[in-house]
């Protein structure tokens, strides 16, 4: 299957799109309806000699929120960084299985790892706009890629992206101003913002309010809620409300290994595995 | 269990015991304070000395004493042929005869007393010959007429108005005759004799007598090798730097190599003024004394400081921006130029100052590759035989005459001023850079 944009876009309009109310626990719509985006088959990581990941095999679905849970260093970070092949750029790191993302192994030869983070964008933990204008910092990417042809056009997506960032209102009057200078919310939605100006099809949160406050939390999730109507989202988090809050899907990580991925509804009230139990009433993590 | 947690943890020292620690630790950090002031102030006490020496003793290089008398361009002198297109002729003129025939003049000193016109001739200048000779043949013109000039004076009295020299001092201890000294001041009284600002310490090329060494061809061969330097360190050295830190992959080789730039920014200058006598010269065949070579030789030596000054800004800059500028798809190389680089000019720009004011104050290795010659002519290109600003410092530190002596000083100075303008525009472009948030 080969994604554009525009059949994205217009499948948006054909299908309802149901608002979860946060914080209630709600399945979006029946797992046989959704599209697979992204699926991962027996996914081992190796950094130097100790093994990061241990046959993960997971199936994102397009146009919901993913989440990724479990203790610090379980490894649910490195699979996000999976992929879109940021691990890449690690030095000593090994990995064997498929990730395929529309069916296309993301690891074969003729990916072009540059052309992939398009495709899959992602959003940090700490807020890491580049040293420049608030622009700047959204019009860079379409701007590398080669975009847009004319500045109209790249102001164009810039105010679109900002938009949909929910920080367009907050900067319009300021855009040449140092995007460094917003405050932290702000400059993580300038990094969703940055994120999706090239509409990637996937956009993947590594703990994207860990270092927020809890009002600059909320706006975000609701960002998110609104964004996965759009981009098939997957968001790694620490806090285990936000991933009841904002996700359809829940996996569960522990040392490496996918313990369990179910529906959140499911996750956090009749999991399975003893240990996801464990985790989701706070007994451990 | 409960009990444990609960009861405070045990303490094994007096209250007497804990204040004294503290004020133990408090007296140490004042101490510590105290030795930084020291360390300090002994450090600008020694600037200040040595600023007060060398401006003391230099500032009147920058004043040169002349004399003003009226010159008569005498045609039966300078041109008896009457053919005033044979520059020639007008080249091999005595012109040092019609500078003392005007000083005697003035002076009115006897036409058969010889003692006393070899000693009013030595007033003046062996410098006044080209001085007259450059004029005339600027301007062929002037044969004939009458014009006031200034010329040049000799070393000695050139040190006698400045003071160098006491008039009270017994004759035999003085370069200076009495009979001198009264001519002096009979000059002096007629407001003939002036000290004016030394321009020839700028323009002039090398000279055996001090009134007209100048730095004139220090100052362009040094000119040409700081070019030569930027041109090929720089460049070099940020290749070098982004290459080794984003690219290399770290193997014993890449270690090698880092512990060789290392090595190499610690090596003593004259080996590479060595290298650069047997590479660029023996090997290579360029020629001796040239600012070409004298700009390759230092360009090796900086190389080290700008690549180390840049692999350390490099590190420094956030990984966050190089994940960030990943992440939205931006190649290795769009990494670099677009974020890495424009985040490390401020680092590149000090060690580019550093390792250039290093190099323009380098003399052994230029010394090796011959550098230390007389030369007149201003180096035309970089391959002309040219001398650097601390050569010549080196080289008139070690003549005797008393001109040379403040002309050292006062070369220094200009050296120092030189180092002080561009560690000026380094902090300045420094800080204009870093301002960009």
């Amino acid at each position: 299957m080969v994604m554009g944009v525009k059949v994205m876009e217009a499948n948006v309009e054909a299908r309802p799109t149901v608002r979860v109310p946060a914080p209630t626990l709600e399945a979006e719509s029946a797992p046989e309806a959704r599209e697979l985006k992204l699926s991962a088959t027996d996914v081992n990581l190796w950094y130097g000699q100790k093994q990061a990941l241990f046959d993960v095999n997971l199936n994102i679905f397009d146009r919901s929120v993913t989440a990724l849970i479990g203790p610090s260093g379980c490894g649910k970070s490195t699979f996000l960084r999976c992929l879109n092949r940021m691990n890449d750029t690690i030095e000593g790191c090994r990995m064997t299985g498929k990730i395929l993302l529309d069916g296309e192994d993301i690891n074969a030869r003729d990916v072009d790892p540059v052309q992939l983070r398009a495709r899959v964008g992602m959003v940090f933990q700490k807020p890491n706009p580049f040293p420049k204008s608030i622009f700047e910092n959204v019009a860079y990417a379409p701007r590398i890629h080669g975009l847009c042809k004319s500045k109209a056009d790249l102001e164009e997506v810039v105010v679109k992206s900002l938009q949909r960032a929910g920080l367009y209102e907050e900067v319009k009057d300021r855009l040449d101003e140092p995007g460094t200078g917003l405050s932290g919310g702000q400059q993580q939605r300038l990094c969703i913002a940055r994120a999706i100006s090239v509409n990637p099809e996937v956009l993947l949160m590594d703990e994207p309010c860990s270092a927020l406050d809890p009002i600059a939390t909320a706006r975000i999730e609701t960002l998110i809620d609104e964004l996965k109507k759009t981009f098939c989202i997957v968001i790694v988090t620490h806090s285990m409300q936000q991933a009841a809050r904002v996700s359809q899907r829940t996996a569960f990580f522990h040392l490496g290994k996918l313990v369990e991925v179910d529906d959140t509804v499911k996750i956090f009230t009749n999991p399975a595995d003893t240990r996801t139990q464990d985790y989701v009433t706070g007994r451990f993590g | 269990m409960t009990d444990i947690a609960a009861s405070s943890l045990p303490v094994f020292a007096t209250k007497a015991e804990i204040s004294k620690r503290l004020r133990q630790r408090h007296a140490a950090e004042r101490r510590f304070r105290a030795y930084g002031i020291a360390a300090l102030l002994f450090g600008l006490i020694f600037l200040v000395v040595l600023f007060t020496s060398i401006i003391g003793k230099g500032w009147t290089a920058f004043l040169q004493t002349s004399v003003h008398i009226p010159i008569y361009f005498d045609p039966a002198e300078i041109n008896p042929s009457g053919n005033r297109a044979d520059r020639d002729e007008l080249f091999r003129a005595d012109y040092s005869k019609l500078a003392r025939d005007a000083l005697f003049k003035a002076l009115g000193v006897g036409a058969d007393d010889k003692p006393a016109r070899r000693a009013a001739g030595s007033l003046l200048s062996r410098g006044v010959d080209l001085q007259l000779r450059d004029a005339v043949l600027a301007d062929p013109s002037l044969i004939g007429q009458t014009r006031d000039e200034w010329l040049l004076v000799s070393d000695n009295v050139d040190a006698f108005m400045k003071g160098s020299i006491d008039r009270d001092a017994p004759p035999d201890r003085r370069p200076l005759s009495d009979q001198q000294i009264t001519w002096i001041d009979q000059l002096t009284a007629k407001d003939m004799i002036a000290k004016r600002f030394n321009t020839g310490l700028f323009i002039n090329g090398a000279s055996s007598v001090p009134e007209t060494a100048g730095l004139g061809v220090a100052l362009i061969g040094s000119a040409y090798m700081m070019l030569i330097v930027v041109l090929l360190s720089v460049p070099l050295g940020v290749a070098a730097a982004v290459y080794l830190e984003e690219f290399a992959p770290k193997s014993k080789w890449s270690d090698i190599i880092e512990v060789n730039i290392n090595n190499l920014a610690a090596v003593p200058s004259i080996v590479f003024g060595l290298l650069g006598l047997a590479i660029f010269i023996g090997f290579m065949g360029l020629p001796r004394s040239a600012s070409l070579v004298g700009g390759l030789v230092l360009s090796l030596m900086t190389l080290p400081t700008i690549i180390i000054a840049t692999r350390a800004a490099i590190k420094s800059v956030p990984p966050s921006i190089r994940e960030a500028a990943l992440g939205v798809g931006a190649s290795k190389m769009q990494v670099i130029t677009h974020h890495i680089v424009p985040l490390t000019v401020p680092g590149i720009l000090t060690g580019m100052i550093i390792g250039l004011v290093r190099a323009i104050g380098e003399t052994a290795p230029l010394l090796m590759i011959g550098m230390v010659a007389f030369v007149v002519d201003y180096p035309k290109t970089p391959l002309s035989p040219a001398t650097a600003l601390p050569v010549q410092i080196y080289m008139w530190a070690t003549a005797a005459e008393r001109g040379f002596i403040e002309r050292t000083a006062g070369a220094t100075i200009v050296l120092l001023l030189f180092l002080v303008v561009m560690n000026s525009v380094a902090v300045y472009l420094r800080q204009k850079f870093e301002r960009k948030w």
